[in-house]
């Protein structure tokens, strides 16, 4: 039982950084209904960007690991992810906005491998250790709790569960109370009657992507404190497992996306703790398969509404 | 206050609009008929910026709309409720709404429109946290013509108002049209297959057949036009 409850914590831990990477692929699905495949690498980038700016902002915060210091690296790594993500919309996919889906899901393909090779050659292919930003150790859990104090619980892990709840309720509050949130949501459902409304499409999925790659950035450095080593093919590996993620969710729901990542995060460390590690990556993409045979819409993703 | 001149719209290799060119004075109604496929609603789509005009011009309140992308055209006053109404399905009746106000940024400007929208569309009051995908066809035109008015346009184009409707609920429409049109001193292009209805509620009218004006006049003439009658409204 403590053994089976000491899985569900580890597990959160990574369904969280899951959970914020399945949110971008699921926003951009939203509202371009492509898949945007380049996303993974822009996790990737949020860990490069707190590995150099780390240094910098813990001499600002007093020289070691702080909170205060935690959160500008934090802030900061989603700043330059958002920046990175409006750029390559920018760049990128808005040249093709009018073309075939299947050439923007090419050049989405392209980015990503652009950004793992352009990553390996500017910040080296070897894996560097990420320095610490946060005082990481297990809390001493209070002997009253009986058999569990025998749990491990680390600061790092509650810091990644308590971001990533502290940017869901955020997220949901931008996407369900604001002005851009709600133009996010009609263009989601029809881009055309969004600009009747007087949208600017563009500047809308550009937020989106904004929005979409903060997260990623996110997830990013809160993966950096739990693992203290970042390379620069980090993001293919986690962001095919968000990818997985934001299908059992339901591709296009922002709340299955964030349940699909837990769901994996937990069935991945049920497998390393019951199974074998060898046994996580295939079994977590035979979900992929299964819930594409079984319910294409996911876990919480409605049915496709037809356009009119 | 619209005025459009020799205005051509191909999809591909068809040309559904073949030089249009009509004038809609401000403050009155006017209308465009003609049957299936004769290019109402595409006419309409590239006056809002939908669609890019191949060749002519279309000039609103002294400014060249011809190449403005759709939310600059609604910026300057000129809403278009489309075919099949497009409201926001995943999105609360109170949203739709919202969205129709979407541009502007004074708070006691939108709860007066929206005060007076709901005073037009009683109903509409009734729905306002219900998802707007379960509306019934009449109540969803009602939402999309008081989603236009949120914005405070000058300017209203509607496309077929009365399509899938019952008979009452057609009256109640048109009667509706006629009071913005009245009360509010907005100025109307409606396009309609319904002539006879049409022309009752208009000023002037315009006839399509196969993306070209082919009759154009008052519509009380129209009304009594024999080949209007026996091609529109039904001998």
């Amino acid at each position: 039982m403590i053994e089976f409850l000491q899985q569900l914590i580890n597990g959160l831990g990574q369904g969280s950084i899951y959970a914020l990477i399945a949110l971008g692929y699921t926003m951009v699905y939203g509202v371009l209904r492509f898949i945007n495949f380049a996303h993974g690498d822009v996790y990737m980038l949020g860990a490069f960007a707190g590995l150099y700016v780390a240094p910098w902002t813990l001499r600002l915060f007093g020289g070691g690991p702080s909170f205060a210091g935690a959160a500008a690296v934090l802030l900061l790594a989603m700043a330059v992810c958002a920046a990175a993500g409006v750029a390559i919309e920018w760049l990128c996919y808005r040249p093709l906005r009018h073309r075939p889906r299947l050439n923007v899901l090419i050049t989405a393909i392209g980015v990503s491998l652009f950004l793992e090779n352009a990553g390996q050659s500017v910040f080296g292919a070897d894996p560097k250790s990420f320095p610490e930003i946060i005082a990481d150790r297990a809390l001493d859990l209070p002997a009253s709790w009986g058999p569990f104090a025998m749990l491990t619980i680390t600061v790092g892990q509650l810091l990644v569960v308590g971001v990533t709840l502290v940017l869901l309720v955020g997220l949901r509050h931008v996407v369900r109370r604001t002005r851009l949130g709600l133009a996010m949501r009609a263009l989601a459902f029809n881009p055309g009657a969004a600009s009747l409304m007087g949208v600017n499409n563009g500047v809308v999925i550009a937020f989106t992507f904004g929005l979409g790659s903060a997260l990623a950035g996110a997830a990013g450095i809160l993966t950096s404190i739990q693992q203290s080593s970042i390379d620069p093919l980090m993001g293919v590996n986690a962001g095919l497992k968000a990818f997985v993620a934001a299908v059992l969710g339901g591709i296009g729901s922002l709340p299955g996306a964030a349940l699909g990542g837990v769901l994996i995060g937990l069935l991945e460390a049920l497998v390393v703790g019951y199974i074998s590690p060898t046994y996580r990556d295939p079994i977590v993409f035979a979900v992929l398969i299964v819930i594409l045979l079984v319910k294409p819409t996911g876990l919480l993703g409605g049915t496709e509404r037809e356009k009119v | 206050m619209l005025t459009v001149s020799a205005l051509s719209v191909s999809y591909g290799a068809i040309r559904a609009v073949d030089g249009v060119s009509l004038a809609v004075p401000a403050g009155t109604i006017v209308t465009l008929i003609g049957g299936n496929g004769a290019g109402k609603s595409t006419t309409l789509r590239a006056l809002s910026g939908l669609l890019r005009a191949q060749a002519g011009t279309v000039t609103f309140a002294g400014t060249d709309i011809t190449r403005l992308p759709p939310h600059r055209i609604v910026a300057l006053g000129l809403a278009h409720v489309p075919e099949g109404r497009m409201i926001f399905a995943n999105l609360s009746v109170d949203e739709n709404l919202a969205m129709g106000a979407y541009l502007l940024r004074d708070r006691d400007r939108i709860a007066q429109n929206r005060s007076e929208v709901l005073e037009l569309f009683p109903r509409l009051g009734e729905r306002l946290r219900q998802s707007a995908g379960t509306l019934s066809g009449g109540e969803q035109q009602m939402l999309a013509i008081a989603r236009a008015l949120m914005g405070s346009p000058k300017f209203l184009m509607l496309d077929e108002p009365s399509l899938g409707l019952a008979p009452r609920l057609i009256g109640i429409i048109f009667e509706k049209i006629q009071e913005i049109n009245r009360r509010h001193g907005l100025t109307i292009l409606l396009v309609e297959q319904n002539a006879r209805l049409a022309l009752e509620v208009s000023a002037h009218a315009y006839v399509l057949e196969t993306g070209r004006v082919v009759m154009a006049g008052p519509s009380t003439d129209l009304r009594t036009d024999p080949r209007l009658k026996a091609a529109y409204l039904g001998g």
